[in-house]
């Protein structure tokens, strides 16, 4: 690690993102990462995407980034932490935070979306599909069967949309283990079907559109019976809804499937080399396309806890504009496709899109319309620094060198 | 180049490609015919036409031109069902949306920014350097197109300021993707937020809640006053945007460049094979970056025709996936620029057909937007004969 002269890379030039068989540079890139650096890399790489956004801010405002990042801070809610605050700005810490958990949970479940396929050399660019796909059908059948009984309401609705995200994940795995089309040009197109399906769904006069109101562009409203319960907060005001341990769920599962079965053990062995597991006996179609399923489940329970927990409705510009999935993939990539890595990621994300939120920036300090610019920027510079972990792993170098003298 | 790129249409004999164009043209015929200004009211004559279409289409396949087969029985079948339905609606409906001059002109106002974006990431692919960033790049060039145009109050400086900025956004990519050796998918990713937040944070921190300024210079239209006498051509061709005659020049004149001169050949052999191509002293490096930074220019052309000759106005996230539709041209077009500047109009007309269908159904002519995604989704399936990308696309190239 010390000598960065050399490229860190052990990656043979051959391989290709595009061949089914081969295994892709980068993934190597962050074994020697995670290896070297655990928790080092990725904070590093957080701290050069926030100083860098800082930056920004001091340029084009002249406001201090501290302050920003401090009212960002508090408006996320992370000072219910601080045992120190405590009386009326302890409730509205609390408010804030449970906002914070609400995003958190989809973001664990997408971000596990991307990191599963990743674990078998896959890139899921296509989170969000499979997210709107679960959204759809959770939507759909927690508006209808009125009068079921809630847990069977919830579950019926929960596991729909796992297996509607499955399988529309599933289509890019079945085109990857058959034909070997290209995972992320097909998941790039399965977003934009599953967007227009959704915009025909819940357009005037579609299928799925309200009833009541024939003029908005927006599903049923779901049952009474199908909303999730809510465990912290006030129902009323978007308490903490029980997805919080779908989401905690998810990560044991995501650890359970990678560290202990058979089936992760194939698709970890199908990402660091197809072709030693293709010879080791393993069906490496099956995997991609099993990874893919598992993937798009992921994203599909994100979205239908998104409906049954928070939104209760799916609206057509929910459909076009939402990109919860696609920071998903900064979440996967900042978290080094662990479990525990995720889960940091995602409450790290879900704090910075709750803080930036009209809703909870103190406008005086800084302009929210801004702020959640500043947010999509904090993550394009997360997924730069992560692509480009030569700057990270240099600068890793630099810090170890000093060191030791 | 078509021995590496497309070994099935090198073997098959030239002729069957013809009968194929003949399947096509009757399959749209077969369509046509139930159509204003014909509007046949019986489906027979569709299906007629249409049958032979596929007959015709099944014997080209059968005899191992796969490809263009296969195209010559999904438009006889595609043509019968549009002729078919026209035959159920009304005259007067059928007149209201299909009126082909504001059809074939609205499809070439959808086409024009796909264009550009899609002979850029054909150039950026062809070096061998994959660029789903260009959703971005676009972005970037409607933004800074609009930027440059209010500050330096003339259209053409801010077409200069959007083809820069797009040429820096690239850099980063050609950077990351070349020196650096990131994955060149998480490089585009991070090119497309990078966009989006820059792009809106910019807007609001300059324009915010008024919007852009609406007397922006605008690239301006031509006028073809010595159309006046043909109305129907006078429709299409009279009054069209300069960028539109720009992409129109652009198609021929990269088809040139790539397939007939010796920069074309370079960019083709990087693409392809790398190491040959630095054995034999070309630069790999060095064209690699000209050609993603050549697909910035062009990407933020694009946009900018979306800014400052279309809309005339910019708001956050404008291009809405049209970069994405772009990728998708340039893979349903294999990787040629009349292939994929025939995709792109194939794309624009089911847009601007989208936009006039609601005559019939509010709701269902959205539809028709999800067609350039399903179509490339069955095209890199390989349903109509396998999509095959440049050898070397993807790879970082290390020189040894």
């Amino acid at each position: 690690m010390s000598d960065l002269d050399q490229p860190p890379v052990g990656a043979p030039v051959d391989p290709s993102g595009l061949g089914p068989e081969v295994r892709q540079p980068w993934l190597e890139r962050y074994d020697v990462a995670a290896k070297a650096g655990g928790l080092v890399a990725p904070v590093l790489t957080a701290l050069l995407a926030f100083a860098v956004g800082g930056l920004v801010v001091l340029i084009t405002t002249g406001k201090n980034p501290l302050a920003t990042y401090r009212a960002i801070f508090e408006g996320a809610g992370f000072n219910w932490f601080l045992p120190w605050v405590q009386g009326t700005e302890r409730q509205a810490a609390a408010f804030n935070m449970q906002q914070t958990l609400i995003i958190t949970t989809t973001l664990v479940l997408t971000g596990l979306a991307v990191a599963f396929a990743f674990r078998c050399g896959l890139f899921n660019i296509g989170g969000q599909g499979q997210y709107i796909t679960g959204a759809i059908f959770a939507v759909w059948i927690g508006s209808s069967f009125e009068g079921l009984n809630p847990f069977i309401h919830v579950v019926f609705a929960a596991v729909a949309g796992a297996l509607c995200g499955a399988l529309w994940a599933g289509i890019a795995g079945i085109l990857k283990a058959t034909v070997g089309a290209h995972e992320v040009i097909s998941t790039i197109m399965l977003n934009w079907i599953a967007i227009w399906i959704g915009v025909f769904l819940f357009g005037l006069g579609g299928p799925l559109q309200n009833d009541r109101q024939e003029f908005v562009p927006v599903s049923n409203d779901i049952v009474e019976g199908a909303k999730l319960p809510v465990f912290w907060g006030d129902p009323v005001f978007q308490g903490l809804h029980i997805g919080f341990f779908v989401a905690i769920a998810g990560l044991i599962i995501y650890w359970l499937i990678l560290s202990r079965t058979t089936l992760g053990y194939g698709v970890k062995a199908v990402g660091f080399n197809p072709e030693a597991a293709r010879y080791g006996g393993i069906n490496v179609p099956r995997n991609y396309f099993l990874a893919m399923a598992i993937s798009g489940a992921f994203a599909g329970v994100a979205g239908a806890m998104d409906i049954l927990g928070w939104q209760f409705r799916l609206g057509q510009d929910t459909v076009q504009q939402a990109t919860i999935a696609f920071v998903g993939i900064a979440v996967a990539l900042l978290g080094r496709n662990t479990a525990i890595g995720v889960a940091l990621a995602a409450l790290l994300f879900g704090g910075l899109l709750t803080g930036t939120s009209t809703r909870n920036l103190d406008p005086e300090i800084f302009r929210p319309e801004l702020a959640s610019n500043l947010t999509l920027l904090i993550q394009g510079l997360v997924v730069l620094f992560v692509g480009a972990d030569v700057i990270v792993l240099w600068l890793m170098s630099r810090v170890r060198r000093r060191k030791p003298a | 180049m078509t021995s590496i790129a497309l070994p099935i249409a090198a073997r098959a004999p030239r002729g069957l490609r013809a009968v194929a164009w003949i399947g096509i043209a009757l399959g749209l015929i077969g369509c046509w015919i139930a159509l204003p200004p014909i509007t046949a009211r019986s489906w027979v004559w569709s299906l007629v036409v249409c049958l032979i279409a596929v007959m015709l289409g099944i014997g080209v396949l059968i005899r191992g031109e796969r490809r263009f087969g296969a195209f010559a029985i999904a438009s006889g079948v595609l043509g019968f069902t549009v002729g078919y339905l026209a035959t159920l609606s009304g005259v007067g409906k059928l007149e209201t949306v299909v009126v082909w001059s504001a059809l074939i002109a609205s499809t070439l106002r959808f086409a024009t920014p796909l264009v550009f974006a899609a002979i850029g990431g054909m150039f950026s692919e062809r070096s061998g350097v994959t660029n789903i960033g260009l959703e971005g790049m676009m972005l970037i060039g409607a933004f800074f197109g609009i930027l440059g145009a209010d500050k330096f109050g003339t259209w053409w400086l801010g077409l200069l300021t959007a083809i820069a900025a797009g040429a820096v956004t690239a850099l980063l990519h050609a950077v990351l993707s070349i020196h650096l050796r990131a994955d060149q998918i998480i490089g585009g990713t991070a090119i497309n937020f990078l966009a989006l937040g820059l792009t809106g944070y910019l807007y609001i921190d300059i324009y915010g809640a008024e919007g852009t300024p609406t007397d922006i210079s605008g690239i301006p239209s031509v006028n073809l006053g010595f159309l006046d006498s043909f109305s129907f051509f006078d429709v299409i061709f009279g009054d069209l945007n300069l960028m539109i005659w720009f992409a129109v020049i652009l198609i021929p004149l990269s088809w040139v460049v790539l397939f007939k001169t010796p920069l074309g050949l370079r960019i083709r052999a990087v693409g392809e094979h790398p190491k040959a191509a630095d054995t034999v002293g070309i630069s790999v490096y060095g064209i690699r970056y000209g050609a993603v930074i050549l697909s910035g220019m062009l990407a933020a052309c694009g946009g900018a025709y979306l800014s400052i000759g279309f809309l005339n106005s910019f708001n956050e996230n404008m291009t809405a996936g049209r970069g994405f539709i772009a990728l998708a041209a340039v893979i349903f077009g294999n990787w040629r620029p009349f292939g994929a500047a025939a995709a792109c109009l194939l794309f624009g007309f089911s847009s601007a057909l989208a936009q006039r269908l609601p005559e019939y159904s509010d709701s269902a002519a959205v539809l028709f937007q999800a067609l350039p995604y399903v179509l490339t989704l069955i095209a890199v399936a390989g349903g109509v004969g396998r999509s095959i990308p440049p050898a070397a696309v993807g790879r970082p190239y290390k020189k040894s």
